[in-house]
């Protein structure tokens, strides 16, 4: 058998699949973080339990209603997303004059109730998901094999990232958007409406959690708690990269599951805390972050 | 995002109101144990110095931590092993928590006031929560059982900890101890520009303050109260747990501030006991405890973020002021 450090090539090369995977979810997260904190300058510590809630709404809608995965994947989404437009217009709209922490205060509790809620109702242990039958199985990649689904999971979560990144870069509304988060007055005064944009940033930004709770469900198990102790992580994440860009974010999330993949390999002692301890040297080094500019 | 309580030391009137009121509170604390359950008063005790230490960060600092679950837990972790493994006296065994925690504090506030504000918060949440990682895996913590059946001991030599009522004046001792040290640190010149730099921060650095320094120095000794009261949880209820450095700790701490008033003295104290007195009251019926505090954590955040004292002390300063 092959061997690189010792280490089996097929260890090592599942590995960095699974960082690689856990990598798609930080950098969708990070970058859904990024974009609400980029305009309504919230830290949405719900966004765990958002994502918790994407992955609730697909096992739901195919245990009550018998909907597939394809179509969850557009409907978990929306009715998060709606859920957070609501949370917006009614709580934390109220918040935009006073001091940022309180949106991170008010989130927090968000989260706990609907964390707790669900564990009210399911319990703490993980409800198993079935990946759609078109995405079973596996493909030999000549090196190793490779189950579909977590291809179709990394292919998935690029798509997405590039997607949101070309919205916000190349299209008006991402103009808009850009030019929100810039100087929100201006433009307001420039005839754009800004509520709107913020309560729609905010609802974009659940829905790509949501979206990739997903995407999860049939991965991780669906638990009340898969979201909380994520969003913890991809905290550090968007310490790492800076929430300056959108781009950094994603780079910073793949990179960072990568390389937490390979500690798991080399180290395995370690692999729980390899992205604190990155976190905790990048603010020795470069306080603002990788990607990040000072404020 | 603080409320003022030098208007206490302004008004002549209201400074005797409050000596008077303290005096009442202490005589109160001292005969409560004949009144209440002593186990759940040294745990609002615990809890209101561990709350008060918090306060120190971010009602005169404007500091959000979201990490002081590690000092509090991290702290009942050294306390107990040092007192059930090494039988160390349990006073030398909470100094050695509260050591741990101050060093503890060093390396996360050296960090953590690289960046302000927001990002604040989320290192500190991140690196307690590496700290409880860590504890999960080190042998010393012994896993998901914690450290079990930590012996109370004879604090000095002398006195049984195992009575109740000892443990209890011994417990109201130490809480007193931390709330007039931070009742010090509050109205000394250090603790005015920790406030000049919560007001504006630029003006004190242009002011000629290393405000890194006192930003540093205020983060340490929040960490070592926060161990005081970890510590001494740790030889009252016996044991030391993976619950007390969760994330989740870091967030109730948060929740009693807040619902008392963030920069008030006793606010925090007034906070620990309303949601531990709630939690004792909930942990009989079957409704989810998460939730409850989650409502409470949005209701405070949306209505009323001075908090309870805090609005209080409003009140009576515009009616003061009406009045005059």
């Amino acid at each position: 058998m092959n061997t690189i450090f010792g280490i089996p090539t097929p260890a090592l090369y599942g590995q960095i699949l699974i960082g690689l995977i856990n990598g798609s979810f930080y950098a969708m997260l990070s970058l859904g973080l990024a974009v609400i904190f980029g305009l309504l300058r919230v830290i949405n510590f719900a966004h765990g339990a958002q994502y918790m809630l994407g992955a609730f709404a697909a096992y739901l809608l195919l245990n009550w209603l018998g909907i597939n995965y394809w179509l969850a994947l557009v409907l978990a989404p929306l009715a998060v997303g709606v859920v957070a437009v609501i949370i917006e217009r009614t709580m934390l709209s109220r918040l935009y004059g006073v001091d940022h922490l309180y949106g991170l205060l008010l989130t927090f509790g968000l989260a706990l109730i609907l964390e707790g809620a669900f564990r009210y109702w399911f319990g703490a242990a993980g409800q198993p998901y079935a990946a759609p039958a078109q995405l079973t199985g596996a493909v030999n990649l000549g090196f190793m094999f490779m189950p579909v689904y977590r291809g179709w999971v990394v292919i998935a979560s690029l798509v997405i990232c590039i997607g949101t990144w070309l919205l916000i870069e190349k299209t008006r509304l991402g103009a808009y958007l850009r030019a929100a988060t810039e100087n929100a007055t201006l433009v307001q005064a420039f005839g754009v409406n800004v509520p709107l944009l913020l309560t729609l940033t905010y609802g974009l930004g659940a829905a790509l959690a949501a979206l990739a709770g997903v995407l999860a469900a049939p991965i991780y198990q669906v638990s009340p708690l898969m979201g909380t102790n994520l969003i913890i992580i991809v905290f550090a994440v968007v310490v790492v990269g800076g929430m300056g860009s959108i781009l950094g974010a994603i780079v910073t999330g793949y990179v960072l599951g990568v390389l937490e993949g390979l500690t798991k390999v080399f180290y395995p002692e370690a692999s729980s805390i390899v992205i604190f301890v990155i976190m905790a040297i990048v603010l020795l080094v470069r306080p603002a972050g990788l990607f990040g500019r000072e404020e | 995002m603080a409320v003022g309580t030098e208007y206490l030391a302004e008004q002549p009137k209201l400074r005797t109101s409050a000596i008077v009121l303290g005096a009442v509170a202490i005589a109160a604390l001292l005969v409560a144990p004949f009144f209440f359950y002593p186990v759940l008063l040294m745990s609002i005790l615990c809890f209101a110095l561990f709350a008060c230490a918090f306060n120190l960060l971010i009602g005169y600092v404007g500091l959000l931590s979201f990490g002081h679950a590690a000092f509090f837990g991290g702290a009942a972790y050294f306390t107990a092993h040092a007192a059930k493994v090494w039988g160390w006296e349990p006073l030398a065994a909470i100094l050695l928590g509260v050591v741990g925690a101050a060093a503890m504090g060093l390396v996360m506030g050296f960090l953590a006031i690289r960046r302000q504000g927001i990002y604040f918060a989320m290192i500190t949440l991140a690196l307690s929560q590496m700290f409880a990682f860590i504890c999960l895996q080190v042998p010393f913590t012994h896993g998901e059982d914690g450290i079990q059946g930590v012996p109370r001991g004879h604090l000095l030599g002398i006195l049984d900890l195992n009575q109740p009522l000892t443990m209890y004046y011994v417990t109201l001792a130490i809480f007193l101890f931390g709330f007039f040290a931070i009742w010090r640190i509050v109205h000394s010149p250090f603790g005015n520009i920790l406030k000049a730099i919560r007001e504006n921060e630029r003006r004190a650095i242009s002011l000629g303050y290393r405000v890194d320094r006192y930003k540093l120095g205020a983060f340490v000794m929040s960490a070592a109260l926060a161990g005081l009261a970890g510590g001494t949880k740790a030889i009252v209820f016996q044991f030391a747990t993976l619950t007390d450095v969760a994330w989740q700790m870091s967030g109730e701490v948060i929740l009693m501030t807040l619902l008392g008033g963030i920069g008030t003295l006793i606010g925090p104290v007034v906070g620990a006991g309303l949601v531990i007195a709630l939690q004792k009251y909930l942990a009989a019926s079957d409704f989810p405890v998460t939730v409850l505090i989650g409502i409470i954590f949005v209701i405070c955040v949306l209505l009323f973020r001075r908090g309870i004292v805090g609005e209080i002390l409003e009140f009576t300063k515009r009616r003061s002021k009406s009045a005059a």
